[in-house]
């Protein structure tokens, strides 16, 4: 679709712009289904994400249910599960297709595609003032493969054998053959399939969020005035571009070695009584290729959630963000060592020591942007005026959670500590708090705060407020104890501890873990219910910015048709931090510079 | 029933928040939106400083109950599990200051700098000296780190002393394997096309070393104060050795061999001892999703002092014997059992395990 056109629908909506609800040129299909407009396509991302979010969450409960209680049976789940759970004691084999899926759904489904996919779809021509991306069409199909993907991953959940159960990181020999496992069957190449499928989705939307904020950005908007949820969402993008294929060679060649005989991974392997002809295969290979994207997509899900924390942190501060240029700066660093340190997931495979060393080296030095970023979100902070808003309150979560679970990734770095740790309770953790919790604060953040622009109504605050604090305290509850249990070595992705001499103690506590998960589940279903509710009832917006921000989005009208704003893009004048700069509250980035405005 | 109403009052409880939360939006409405607002920041705020409180106290609180499970307070095993202690502290240390450092400062600057009325936001958009500060600081603190972590890496994963005792380690769905070399202190080659029947690891019999080797399942006996080399395989998928208690862990590849060693320190009765558990044992876990039997991949350490330890290999039979029952000579021991199949792999353990 030409330019030339978007604008000319754009110029349509400006006509009937009260009524934009109520259009009838536009199908209901054209609008909702197979929509091009990069605002509904970031709600298909996000209500999508929600519903795996919850089917995710879910899976985390029945597991919890298993780790929590381990000797209790509950008649209940067999009603619902049949065999998978006899007797109401869910199965080892259904355990850890449980563990699998709920990695892989809340991993790729929700913080990649939920995350990136709806704020970089909903913010990219908003911020930087643009009637839609480069390629509405490609846009389009980027969500309708990633729904394909959802389709398909869905459909592995109900297989007779079960859905995947390797594990998120599918590391073959198990994940290649059936005999290996029940979950190794169908279910993986189901699991396989939705995979290519999502990274073709990936792709898609990554290639166009490079291509429009590189060149459909306003008059006036330099890369440097950019806000740097911006900035994020652009490293987000280039990482799954430079990243996601190289997962999807990996998937393929698994594939190979399941169906047609080839042996890229296999080699000298007895199984079930039998010898398998394969020889010559490195299963250490698929590691390489899975990690080179698995480190890279921690920071795909991390970045987003920094950069929009750092905004909405600057506007409900009232201050600029602190250090804009060492923040854009820190992202570049990581987004260039997050390629770089994939090989410290493989510490205990026998990796040559000498590649251990440098992999170390490069691991810690992400500490340092890390260390930026924090100091200069404190930074921030000092001396401000804060309003809480509840996406203030989830970004200042944000920073608190990436600070708690950025430093245990100090004792996984250094080798010689990630060998008592590795795929113990710590990197669980560690993980979860740092690239799990942390950013969906940081999406959460984002869905308080442009909630009002989605859907030109607001969140209900009570229970705004509610989720964050039952969430904040839930998470450091559930998580903070589980360091304890790794330093002892408790391994992680075990059905039941009982019969271990050295585990064992950690019954009660793992009875505690699941009690308060099952609370924060709960409160996450109250969060979906207020985010549903007040789509349709939901307190209107009244005013066009509504927190006092600076940036594009809020020059657009309440409910901004396709094209995003009625006639002229306004015209970019300066960065996006001018917040209490010459005594003035905040100075939108359409505003020219005074001739009397003070330099800094 | 009970199922009903469990569900019952949950949703009543869903229900009872949201009408509040729906009310609470009334009322601002009447109390006037602003002073509403105002209102609910001043609870936030207070509402983090008392977070930040509670959550220190919950982490002195989790330390107290928690720190004596860890494996911490009876020491590491190995000669060099004890420096990774020493650096593991070392880094609860330097971490913990830092976490403590910015913990508080986030919190409080929140609590702090809230909004109010006569408060002005001070523009401060950047400053790089700060910036530098906080580049450098962390750096430094990092190579340190790096360089402690390196040194000891390097140990572990260098090459086992010369005198080690080699033990050969195999994983499989889902238990463990041992193989001692026996007299010549050579395992004999394997060859996984070879696994059939009795010969459960592939031993490749034509190799004259093989014949010597002996073969246990499940628990294998280590002597107390020598270097011990593991040589790792895994049969059919990945598993990995972890040894916990001495602060080890290694994969088992099918098809890429691994290595790892260690000394120990205390035999299992001093362990006994040591922690107060009667029932202590050194346990290996497999540390990597290996299927549904995961969680069940249990073998067994037993530390012996020297002596028990040449006592218990005099018990084993070479594995020749066990595969190929009629090669035995015949008379040659009295005391062990001669039970075709892989009885005497299970005979051979049961003394050594007192």
């Amino acid at each position: 679709m030409s330019n030339t056109a978007i604008i000319h629908e754009a110029d349509v909506h400006a006509g009937h712009d009260a009524h934009h609800e109520h259009h009838h040129h536009e199908t209901f299909i054209s609008k909702y289904v197979f929509s091009q407009d990069h605002k509904m396509i970031s709600k298909q991302f996000l209500i999508t994400g929600i519903t795996w979010a919850i089917i995710g969450g879910l899976f985390s409960v029945l597991f919890r249910l298993q780790l929590g209680y381990p000797n209790s049976t509950f008649p209940w789940l067999e009603d619902i599960l049949g065999h998978w759970a006899k007797g109401g004691k869910i199965n080892p084999e259904f355990y850890y297709a449980l563990v699998t899926m709920h990695g892989t759904i809340l991993v790729f489904f929700v913080l990649t595609a939920g995350l990136s996919g709806t704020f970089a779809n909903f913010l990219i021509p908003l911020q930087i003032g643009a009637r839609d991306m480069a390629s509405p069409m490609l846009n389009m199909l980027s969500y309708w493969f990633f729904f394909l993907a959802s389709v398909i991953m869905f459909s592995s959940l109900f297989v007779q054998t079960g859905p995947a159960a390797g594990g998120w990181t599918i590391y073959p020999p198990l994940s290649a053959l059936g005999d290996a496992s029940s979950g190794s069957k169908i279910g993986m190449d189901l699991w396989l399939v939705s995979m290519a499928m999502f990274i073709v989705s990936s792709l898609l939307g990554g290639l166009n969020y490079i291509t429009t904020i590189l060149n459909m950005r306003t008059k006036g908007m330099s890369m440097t005035r950019m806000p740097l949820t911006i900035w994020a969402l652009f490293f987000t993008a280039v990482l799954g571009v430079l990243s996601f294929p190289v997962l999807l060679s990996g998937a393929i060649l698994l594939l190979f070695d399941r169906n047609l005989g080839t042996s890229f991974f296999l080699s000298d392997i007895y199984i079930n009584g039998k010898i398998l002809p394969n020889e010559g295969g490195s299963a250490i290979l698929f590691q390489h290729l899975f990690w080179f994207l698995g480190h890279p997509e921690v920071y795909i899900i991390l970045l987003p959630a920094m950069g929009m924390s750092s905004e909405i942190i600057s506007i409900n501060s009232r201050k600029p963000i602190f250090g804009y240029m060492a923040m854009v700066g820190s992202l570049f660093a990581i987004a260039i060592l997050a390629f770089l340190v994939w090989a410290h997931h493989m510490f205990v495979t026998g990796l040559n020591p000498f590649l251990g060393a440098f992999f170390v080296l490069l691991t810690l030095l992400i500490a340092v942007p890390s260390a930026i970023k924090v100091f200069n979100w404190l930074t921030t902070l000092w001396r401000a005026n804060i309003r809480f808003t509840p996406g203030m309150l989830f970004a200042i979560g944000f920073v608190s959670l990436f600070i708690s679970g950025g430093l245990t990734g100090i004792f996984l770095g250094n080798s010689a500590l990630d060998i008592h740790l590795h795929d113990t309770y710590f990197v669980v953790a560690h993980f979860h708090i740092v690239m799990g919790v942390a950013s969906f604060f940081g999406m959460f953040a984002g869905v308080y705060h442009w909630f009002p622009k989605m859907y030109g109504r607001f969140l209900n605050n009570t229970l705004g407020y509610i989720h964050f604090w039952v969430t904040i305290v839930g998470a450091y509850l559930i998580f903070w104890p589980m360091h304890y249990e790794g330093l002892a070595g408790m391994p992680r992705r075990y059905y039941d501890y009982s019969m271990w001499e050295s585990f064992k103690m950690f019954g009660g506590l793992n009875e505690f873990i699941s009690f308060v998960a099952m609370i924060v589940f709960a409160t996450q279903l109250l969060f979906v219910f207020n985010f549903f509710y007040s789509i349709f009832k939901g307190r209107k917006v009244s005013t066009l910015n509504p927190w006092g921000a600076n940036t594009l989005e809020w020059t657009t009208p309440i409910r901004p048709g396709h094209g995003n704003w009625v006639g002229e893009i306004p015209e970019v004048h300066r960065g996006a931090y001018d917040y209490g700069k010459d005594g003035r509250e905040f100075i939108p980035q359409t505003e020219p510079v005074g001739e009397h405005e003070s330099h800094h | 029933m009970t199922q009903l109403l469990l569900i019952a009052i949950i949703v009543m409880i869903f229900v009872i928040i949201f009408q509040i939360s729906k009310a609470s939006e009334y009322v601002s409405v009447l109390k006037g939106e602003e002073k509403a607002r105002k209102q609910n920041n001043k609870i936030n705020a207070f509402l983090l400083v008392v977070f930040l409180i509670l959550g220190i106290i919950g982490c002195w609180w989790c330390n107290d109950l928690y720190y004596e499970k860890t494996l911490f307070p009876q020491g590491a095993a190995s000669e060099l599990g004890e420096k990774i202690d020493l650096m593991l502290y070392i880094t609860i240390g330097v971490t913990g200051v830092v976490f403590f450092i910015t913990q508080v400062l986030l919190f409080w600057f929140s609590f702090k700098y809230q909004e109010r009325d006569d408060r002005k936001a001070y523009f401060f958009p950047h400053n790089t000296k700060l910036e530098l500060l906080w580049t450098t600081v962390p750096a430094i603190f990092l190579t340190v780190l790096v360089v402690f972590g390196l040194k000891y890496w390097f140990k572990i994963t260098g090459e086992a002393p010369k005198d080690s005792v080699l033990v050969e380690v195999t994983g499989h769905q889902f238990g463990w394997e041992f193989r001692y070399p026996g007299p010549d202190k050579i395992l004999g080659r394997k060859n996984f096309k070879l696994t059939k029947g009795a010969n459960s690891l592939g031993v490749d019999f034509s190799d004259p070393a093989s014949l010597d080797d002996s073969h246990v399942a499940g628990t294998v006996h280590i002597p107390v104060g020598r270097p011990i080399k593991f040589v790792i395989n895994a049969q059919d998928v990945i598993h990995d050795v972890g040894l916990s208690h001495f602060r080890l862990k290694m994969d088992a590849v099918p098809g890429i061999p691994t290595t790892l060693w260690f000394t120990p320190l205390y035999t299992t009765e001093e362990m006994k001892i040591r922690t107060g558990n009667p029932n202590f044992t050194y346990e290996v876990s497999c540390d990597q999703m290996c299927g549904k039997g995961h969680f069940s991949m249990r073998g067994v350490i037993i530390v012996d002092t020297e002596e028990e330890y040449m006592r218990y290999l005099a018990t084993l039979e070479p594995e020749y014997y066990t595969v190929f029952p009629d090669k035995k000579p015949k008379p040659a021991n009295a005391g062990s059992d001669t039970t075709k199949t892989q009885a005497p792999v299970t005979a051979a353990i049961t003394p050594g395990v007192n």
